[in-house]
């Protein structure tokens, strides 16, 4: 007879605590972001800051919910919800309504659902399972392939519902793939390719070939022999990087909608967008910026309240912290958010299950993912994406989303004592 | 045992990157918010209004540069709910004229609509009260003037053909974005099948405004403003003078006056009686005396120059059978009937009016004979032996002519007229149950048949050309440029050119002694006419002329229609004759000629059917 043992037994109190301050710090947010002098109450559930508290309520119960159940459940049934979440992707496709140009919704009854919120959870699940098999090495072609084909097709539908944000968001499994033993330089060279793209848009495709030509050829003729092999190596390596540079230049061009051309130009500086992206973030980084060191104060921020920044509920939500606490407050979100990140990977690290090593390292990359974007998006940095900051951002699919996602990780972690592998 | 994994040092590489991005954020953060001081000036107390810039609407003018229609400002009171606070009720109560529960009322209703965005407070505020409000503005948050432009009509005509401009209702800004709701569009007329060219685009200008509701300048320096783009101008192919002389004419009377360029095509002149001052539409009254106007049982709104298309042709379809039967070989310039007063076949009687007896083929134009086209027309339609074959034959040359089909060019609204076919007469009496003396009425252009006036000014053009006609349209060039469309393709009829000869001749005769439009003629001018009377079995027979001048390089085709007005030589001939001499000769020698027909009020007083 087994000792019926707490539930709270091995929770990390580090990780609850920071969630349901981080939590509980998005949902005054909101409440100053679109406060309203005829419903003054923060229970006022006709305003969004009333349905976030319902939302809060309901993820604190699916909480508890994931911590009642056992831990093995999610190991064994990993791969049945992965299953389930992409056909729930495809049923989205096929029935869902045009909101604003993304159809990411099926409507049950008077709820909205957003499978897309769940697919992060499901996929991460998923790829630790296959990855925590024994036998299985990152090293082997096989597996990668195995295991991008189980990012692929999340992504694809979701790429598929015109919502390109969450689908982005799918590359940040990369590190998780990185901590699991693909090579260091598979990063690196992501991350060359990713500034290449970037010069690529800068500049035109025949300064990038005088650009590279030109490194091209200093490269050769610094070495010290000059062979035939190495002039046609060096060819070629030019070669395929002008290939990159003109198919990011053809994408750019003809694939990407011009919103998202517009965006990208916007965010390197080589437009002012008029009335759509660029006076998005211009407005958010006025907001932000205005706030000083110490903010104007709680519903004081007057970018908020005169509505200058859109989507300031959903994905503009850090500029309501920046301009009404100021540098403090801030500082003090991006510490909480760095918190959280760091103590999932060191819980993470202490797993002796490779499976929910590897579902915490998921975890971690996925938080840091939208929070890199979603804050980058609002100072300047990033380009305008519509993702939303984890546990701040208004929204009952997201809200629930992370908190499962999260809340798997912390029972998983809590089931630790009682398993030998 | 637990296997210890691999690569547990990558763990720092992780962490290197948490801590990179957030050490990155901060330092951006520190710059924008602490180091950096434009961004606390651009949001200190400033407040952004987004004005919209209404484009001057494009302005119409007639063929010779006048001005047909222009604009005035206007100004429109706005409002944003929520910055509305701390407000003088009191005194904006007294300069706008209205009281304060008007005023909460009002307020409320632009609350509901939306709390943030602005709506219309009160519509077309006067100049003076503009001037009033100015001085009182920086005591009323959340309030500022939008400025708009209104019509105006130097002269007050041509009110159907120009149309006019209102709000666009849920339909227009379901089917097209540019329009926001109190957006002004097109609605009828002019207005609405050029209002792509007329509306221009409109501008945004992004304009800080302090808590004291001043203004502070251009947002950015007016970076994110983009410019109002005025509608383009409009040439016309209306004469003004013209157009207000046809309008004048049918003072007191029902009906239409067409006037045309054979030439071009081109549309001088588009009378539709009753008329009304479009000026009466414009603005704030607009509503108000729309529904007067449409309540009005004479149906001033009603274009009858382009809608009226239940009434046949009566007599003036007689030139068409004309030609179609020298076409199809049945008639000749010599050919001659008997007319004892009337033309009759078996029991069958269609009665005509006294005249000489026989008549050849200019002579039957000249006084209007019925028997004469009795025989005509069932000579066309029996010449294969198989009444509707005739018939088929006899229909694709009517509709050659423009009549029973739409033109299809710039004209506001269009009716297409009624021109049978074999089919319905087969549905009617059974397949081929039918033969030339059963549809015998369209001899003399009554029945199944119906014109609208402009189709029957077209068909006058096409006569007057001997065989060819350019669609009418109401517009020449914009912006200066002339249009270059179908509308200034060539249109043949299937008439050969040598049948019009003798057909114009005796239109010509028609002004001449014993003609049915001898009354109307003038003198030393060659004008060639044909008398129609639309027969009503609810009242007087309506009163009908078409006519061109001069007989060789016409300058004018015109058709006439007055309801009630009894046979087409008492009124419609003298108004077409006295349209034709004051385009042609600019002035008006036949002052109580003229005068008769002014002095005549068909309304007030609708005459009592004659016979």
């Amino acid at each position: 007879m087994r000792r019926q043992e707490s539930i709270f037994i091995g929770i990390d109190w580090v990780t609850v605590f920071l969630y349901l301050t981080l939590v509980f710090m998005g949902w005054i947010s909101i409440y100053a972001a679109v406060y309203n002098e005829e419903h003054q109450s923060i229970l006022d559930t006709t305003q969004r800051y009333g349905k976030q508290l319902i939302w809060i309520g309901l993820s604190v119960f699916v909480a508890l919910v994931i911590m009642l159940i056992d831990g093995k459940f999610y190991s064994t049934f990993a791969i049945p919800i992965y299953v389930v979440n992409m056909l729930l992707l495809v049923i989205v496709l096929v029935t869902a309504r045009d909101v604003a140009g993304a159809r990411s919704w099926i409507d049950i009854g008077p709820f909205k659902l957003q499978p897309s919120e769940f697919s992060k959870s499901a996929t991460a699940l998923a790829i630790a399972y296959y990855l925590s098999t024994l036998n299985i090495r990152l090293e082997d072609f096989k597996t990668k392939l195995i295991a991008v084909v189980i990012l692929v097709i999340p992504a694809v539908l979701i790429l598929l519902q015109n919502d390109t944000g969450s689908m982005l968001v799918f590359g940040a499994f990369a590190l998780v793939m990185y901590r699991e033993g693909l090579s260091g330089n598979f990063l690196l060279v992501g991350l060359a390719m990713a500034l290449l793209f970037i010069f690529s848009l800068l500049f035109t495709p025949f300064i990038m070939l005088i650009i590279i030509g030109s490194i091209g050829l200093l490269a050769f003729l610094f070495q010290r022999k000059k062979t035939w092999k190495l002039g046609l190596t060096v060819g070629a390596v030019v070669g395929m990087l002008m290939g990159f540079v003109f198919s990011v230049d053809y994408i750019f061009n003809e694939i990407l909608e011009p919103h998202q051309q517009v965006r990208i130009d916007v965010l390197l500086g080589k437009k002012d967008d008029l009335k759509g992206a660029g006076y998005n973030v211009n407005q958010s980084k006025i907001a932000i910026g205005s706030g000083g060191f110490l903010g104007k104060g709680f519903l004081k921020g007057t970018q908020t309240k005169y509505d200058f920044v859109p989507e300031q509920t959903t994905d503009f939500i850090f500029c309501t912290v920046g301009e009404e606490w100021g540098f403090i407050g801030a500082f003090t979100v991006i510490a909480l958010f760095a918190a959280l990140i760091l103590r999932i990977l060191y819980i993470s690290e202490r797993q002796r299950s490779s499976f929910t090593r590897i579902y915490g390292y998921c975890v971690a990359s996925i938080l840091l993912f939208h929070f890199l974007i979603n804050i980058g998006m609002t100072i300047g940095l990033m380009p305008v994406i519509g993702i939303p900051l984890p546990f701040f951002s208004y929204g009952g699919s997201s809200l629930l989303g992370f908190t499962i996602l999260l809340f798997i990780f912390v029972k998983l972690d809590g089931y630790r004592l009682q398993q030998l592998r | 045992m637990a296997i210890q994994s691999k690569h547990t040092d990558r763990m720092y590489v992780m962490m290197g990157i948490v801590i990179l991005v957030a050490i990155t954020f901060l330092g951006r953060l520190f710059f924008i918010q602490v180091l950096d001081d434009s961004y606390r000036l651009s949001a200190e107390n400033n407040v952004l209004r987004y004005q919209i810039e209404f484009p001057a609407r494009g302005l119409i003018y007639d063929r010779n540069d006048e001005l047909l229609v222009f604009n005035e400002a206007a100004y429109d009171l706005m409002v944003v709910p929520r910055q509305a606070k701390d407000i003088d009720t009191a005194s904006i109560c007294q300069i706008l004229g209205m009281t304060r529960e008007q005023f909460i009322a009002q307020m409320n209703k632009a609350k509901s609509y939306s709390y943030r965005k602005e709506t219309v407070f009160q519509k077309q505020i006067s100049g003076v009260t503009y001037g009033n409000l100015q001085e009182k503005l920086y005591r009323m948050r959340g309030f500022f003037v939008q400025k708009r432009t209104l019509r105006k009509y130097p002269k007050p005509i041509g009110a159907h053909l120009l149309g006019y401009v209102g709000e666009a209702n849920q339909g227009k800004l379901d089917e097209d974005s540019y329009y926001k709701k109190g957006d002004y569009v097109g609605i009828s007329g002019l207005e609405k099948s050029y209002e792509q060219e007329l509306r221009g685009k409109k501008g945004v200008k992004v304009v800080m405004v302090d808590v004291f509701n001043r203004k502070k300048g251009s947002y950015k320096d007016g970076k994110y403003d983009t410019l109002a783009v005025a509608g383009k101008i409009i040439t016309s192919t209306i004469d003004a003078e013209l157009q207000a002389y046809g309008e004048y004419l049918m003072q007191n009377k029902t009906g239409a006056i067409v006037a045309l360029e054979p030439a071009t095509g081109e549309i001088l002149a588009l009378v539709t009686g009753p008329s009304y001052d479009p000026n009466l539409l414009v603005g704030r009254v607009r509503s108000k005396n729309y529904n007067l106007l449409l309540k009005d049982t004479l149906k001033p709104l009603f274009n009858r120059a382009l809608m009226s298309e239940q009434n046949p042709p009566g007599s003036t379809f007689k030139l068409i059978n004309a030609l179609i039967g020298q076409q199809v070989g049945v008639v000749t310039p010599v050919t001659s009937y008997r007319c004892p007063r009337g033309y009759v076949s078996g029991n069958f009687r269609m009665g005509c009016h006294d005249h000489r007896s026989p008549l050849n083929l200019r002579e039957s134009i000249q006084h209007s004979c019925n028997a004469y086209y009795g025989n005509v027309f069932r000579n066309i339609i029996d010449h294969t032996g198989k009444p509707w074959e005739g018939f088929e034959i006899w229909r694709k040359h009517v509709l050659s002519f423009g009549l029973g089909t739409k033109f299809n060019t710039d004209l506001p609204v269009e009716y297409r007229g009624i021109v049978p076919t074999t089919e319905f007469y087969d549905k009617y009496y059974g397949e081929h149950r039918w033969k030339s003396l059963t549809i015998i009425s369209m001899a003399i252009g009554q029945g199944e048949l119906g014109t609208t006036p402009l189709q029957l000014a077209n068909m006058t053009a096409a006569i007057a050309n001997r065989g060819y006609y350019y669609p009418p349209h109401l517009v020449k060039a914009i912006d200066g440029k002339p249009i270059t469309s179908r509308f200034t393709e060539k249109q043949m009829t299937t008439i050969d050119r040598q049948y019009f000869i003798p057909v114009v001749d005796g239109m010509e005769m028609v002004f001449q002694q014993g003609g049915t439009g001898y009354r109307s003629r003038i003198d030393s001018l060659s004008m060639c006419g044909k008398t129609g009377t639309a027969q009503n079995p609810h009242g007087e027979d309506h009163s009908i002329f078409i006519c061109f001048a001069p007989k060789d390089n016409p300058k004018i085709a015109l058709a006439v229609f007055v309801e009630n007005g009894g046979g087409g030589s008492k009124y419609a001939a003298p108004i077409a004759s006295l349209m034709v001499e004051k385009y042609l000769r600019d002035t008006i020698s036949r002052q109580a000629f003229e005068q008769v027909i002014l002095d005549a009020d068909l309304i007030t007083n609708p005459p009592k059917k004659t016979k």
